[in-house]
């Protein structure tokens, strides 16, 4: 046996020991463990697995054990990822500083930044969120308007504006945010990257409601809000590449989402009672639309397989994974639509004991897709980026 | 299952991409058209791609064949595709090889494998009685008569069928079971009797037939022998038929990525309003969404060739996947090529034309997207 061969057998062995089994159950978003300040636990078993891992430091395998990481070679931490995954192992926390912000410090941050922030992470007991949009600012972000201006004593930033679609942004420790802090610079060059404490005095945070009903995002206001100049991440002026290179990380952090195996309702199931009902020429029209919808589904499921071991090659795999996000979203959308086609008006029921649980979610998640194809790059944004960096269309 | 070639499969790609580039470019498609080839493929050329190999890549070594796999032969498709290449690779080695291979007993494939992998015989595979794919409905009749059969019926759309010397023909036995039987085109030097081959001239401009066959005699040595099983026949007829699907979805992989490439290359130069055209969003989203398209369609294929190396239980789930992406790839892309080129694409000067009327006979061959999302969905068991 190589060296790797071993490690993974002991990576296994440990795992089988350690992760209870009933954390090798696919995951509902209700039993995700967030790390942070309020941090809860539904029984013992995830409290277990979230301490066993994080003693392990396995929040992030490859970090730096001097900050609270396992200190392991990126191949290894595939390894432990990829034994995770054929064990069906839940992520013990849930965390966007680990996922996001982490790797981004670990790069570009200073010494102080990194025990300040990378440490609390991997003991899981600071949450962050993402406060990037605005209201004037959405596919257009380098529009935003939020400032920051240091004070007479040049000690703190003073903040002043609002972000949007901040998810959990009333649950969040801590936020990253982009900031204006020059605004006779070119757009993108007088924007800067800044870590702000929510507990700051003049934080208000507004959760929003969407049409599908009670969400995670929220709008967070500021009004005269400091932060103290060592929060700047990268030099004034240099937010811009900052945020790049951070979601650089997020189909990575996605993925850890989709692949706990978050609630998505089979067609197959839900499909064959409403053609059952439909009139024969109905039913052979919805059965060729279910085959076009599960088709997507097979065929995005065959790239998602090939362009990681493509990238596991080292081939170059940029132009297949920039229709990623567009794929994935639009699929979900056009998903729902077939349902709520198939069900007619049982799919579009909104409370009551009448109706089954499952319909209800299925209408509720039907409304919620719409915010997919317009959330992290809408598919225009994504259109533009395929047309431009991969396909290299001028203008 | 890998999406990877191996090292023999990556030098059978590059010699072909050689080779073909070199030997049967788009220029030789356009020269076949003009002077009227009834094969529809250059001789010299193809006798060329059997010294190559080509024609034993996905066979046993113990039949003569070099075991390189389809992974290695879908890459050789998808670079006719690109060059649009003719050649009676899919009908002569793919359809015939694979049901020979399957059907045939010991003498027969003693007689016949051999001579197939050598080009001295070329096969092509009678099966379609109607426009659309329809490997299940036949109504062309076998009949014993003594210690023989007797053939009656008519097959439309044989590909490579003029000029071919053996015909492997689906016929329907007196008990309604299917039987396989090979059809020589020419008995002692004459044609043989009551067999009539005629060219059907199709957009592509190449090799498709129609066979009537009206009391054809044969001997029993000619019947296929595995078609005593009526199942699995119909098992290696399906056999066969996906293993060509996925050729032909390889195909038009190829196909489909090169007329991309030329459409995009155009949106590039083309100006108007003082600017390149490529630069007006309403092209460049539809020019992205059709890479997008082309992606899913590469995963698909190579899913698919990778399932029959591996001789996956999913294959046929695969083959339709792949073949019903490709088949509404060639008529979205292809449409969507003509109409961003403007008026230079429907001009027969340009090459494009050629492109979608390969495209479009690729699409309906072997059966189109509807007729594959129905055969996914009759898998899927709804």
């Amino acid at each position: 046996m190589s060296d790797m061969e071993i490690f993974r057998a002991e990576v296994a062995q440990w795992l089988q020991a350690n992760c209870p089994p009933s954390m090798r159950t696919p995951i509902v978003a209700e039993a995700m463990v967030w790390g942070g300040s309020q941090i809860s636990f539904l029984d013992e078993d995830q409290r277990l697995w979230f301490e066993r891992m994080r003693d392990r430091g396995w929040f992030a395998p490859a970090w730096p054990k001097e900050y609270g990481g396992g200190g392991l070679s990126p191949h290894q931490a595939r390894v432990v990822e990829e034994e995770m995954a054929r064990l069906g192992c839940r992520q013990p926390q849930y965390n966007l500083g680990v996922w996001m912000l982490g790797p981004v410090l670990l790069e570009m941050g200073t010494e102080e930044q990194k025990r300040e922030h990378l440490i609390p992470m991997m003991q899981g007991r600071l949450r962050w969120c993402q406060g990037f949009s605005e209201p004037n600012a959405g596919s257009d972000l380098a529009s935003l308007k939020t400032t920051a201006r240091l004070n007479e004593s040049g000690s703190h930033y003073i903040i002043n504006g609002s972000k949007i679609w901040t998810s959990d942004g009333d649950k969040a420790d801590w936020m990253y945010a982009l900031v204006r802090t020059d605004n006779s610079a070119r757009k993108q060059e007088g924007i800067s990257f800044v870590l702000i404490d929510m507990k700051s005095p003049g934080i208000t945070v507004k959760p929003i409601a969407l049409i599908g009903g009670k969400s995670a995002f929220c709008q967070v206001f500021f009004d005269n809000v400091q932060t103290p100049v060592r929060q700047l991440v990268g030099a004034p002026g240099a937010g811009w590449s900052v945020a790049k290179r951070l979601l650089q990380h997020e189909r990575a952090a996605m993925s850890k989402f989709t692949e706990g195996g978050a609630p998505s309702h089979d067609p197959l199931t839900v499909a064959a009672p409403g053609l059952k009902a439909a009139t024969p020429a109905e039913m052979a029209v919805l059965r060729d639309q279910l085959t076009r919808v599960l088709m997507d589904a097979h065929a995005f499921g065959l790239t998602h397989q090939r362009v990681k071991e493509q990238a596991l090659a080292g081939q170059d795999v940029s132009g297949p994974g920039a229709i990623m996000k567009l794929l994935q979203t639009e699929q979900e959308v056009a998903k729902y639509e077939l349902l709520l086609q198939t069900m007619g008006q049982r799919g579009l029921s909104w409370e009551g004991d009448v109706f089954s649980p499952d319909e209800h979610a299925i209408g509720r998640q039907w409304l919620l897709t719409k915010s997919y194809t317009i959330a992290g790059g809408s598919s225009e944004v994504q259109l533009n980026i395929i047309a431009k960096r991969v396909l290299g269309l001028p203008g | 299952m890998t999406f990877l070639l191996n090292d023999e499969q990556r030098m059978l790609r590059d010699s072909a991409a050689d080779f073909l580039q070199g030997q049967a470019p788009v220029a030789l498609q356009r020269k076949l058209r003009d002077e009227q080839v009834p094969a529809g493929f250059d001789s010299g050329v193809w006798q060329q791609a059997i010294d190559l190999g080509w024609t034993a890549a996905i066979f046993p070594e113990q039949h003569g064949g070099l075991e390189i796999g389809y992974q290695g032969i879908g890459a050789v498709f998808g670079l006719m595709g690109k060059h649009l290449s003719a050649l009676p690779l899919l009908s002569h080695v793919v359809l015939c090889g694979e049901l020979l291979l399957r059907t045939g007993d010991a003498a027969q494939l003693q007689r016949w494998l051999p001579a197939l992998i050598a080009g001295e015989e070329r096969f092509a595979l009678a099966v379609d009685e109607t426009g659309r794919h329809a490997p299940q409905r036949i109504a062309t009749r076998a009949r014993r008569d003594g210690d023989g059969w007797v053939l009656d019926g008519e097959k439309w759309f044989v590909v490579d069928g003029v000029g071919a010397s053996q015909l492997l023909v689906v016929a329907r036995l007196e008990d309604q079971s299917a039987g396989l039987f090979v059809v020589p085109c020419q008995m002692e030097g004459l044609q043989t009797s009551g067999l009539q081959v005629s060219a059907l001239q199709m957009v592509d401009s190449r090799n498709s037939a129609h066979v009537l066959l009206q009391g054809v005699r044969l001997d029993n040595a000619q019947r296929l022998t595995a078609s005593d099983v009526p199942t699995a026949l119909g098992a290696a007829l399906e056999a066969a038929l996906d293993r060509a699907r996925v050729c032909l979805a390889a195909e038009a992989l190829g196909l489909t990525r090169e007329a991309f490439e030329r459409t995009v290359a155009y949106l590039k130069e083309r100006i108007q309003f003082d600017v390149p055209i490529g630069s007006f969003q309403a092209l460049q989203h539809r020019a992205a969404r059709l890479y997008v398209d082309l992606e899913l369609l590469e995963s698909c294929v190579s899913a698919a060739l990778s399932a029959i190396d591996q001789d996956a239980p999913d294959l046929p789930l695969l083959a339709s996947l792949a073949k019903a992406r490709a088949s509404d790839l060639c008529e979205k892309l292809l449409n969507e090529a003509v109409q961003m080129h403007g008026g230079i694409g429907v001009t027969d000067e340009f090459d494009l034309g050629l492109f979608v009327k390969r495209a479009r006979m690729i699409q309906h061959s072997l059966g189109d997207g509807l007729f594959h999302r129905n055969r996914y969905a009759a898998l899927k068991g709804y």
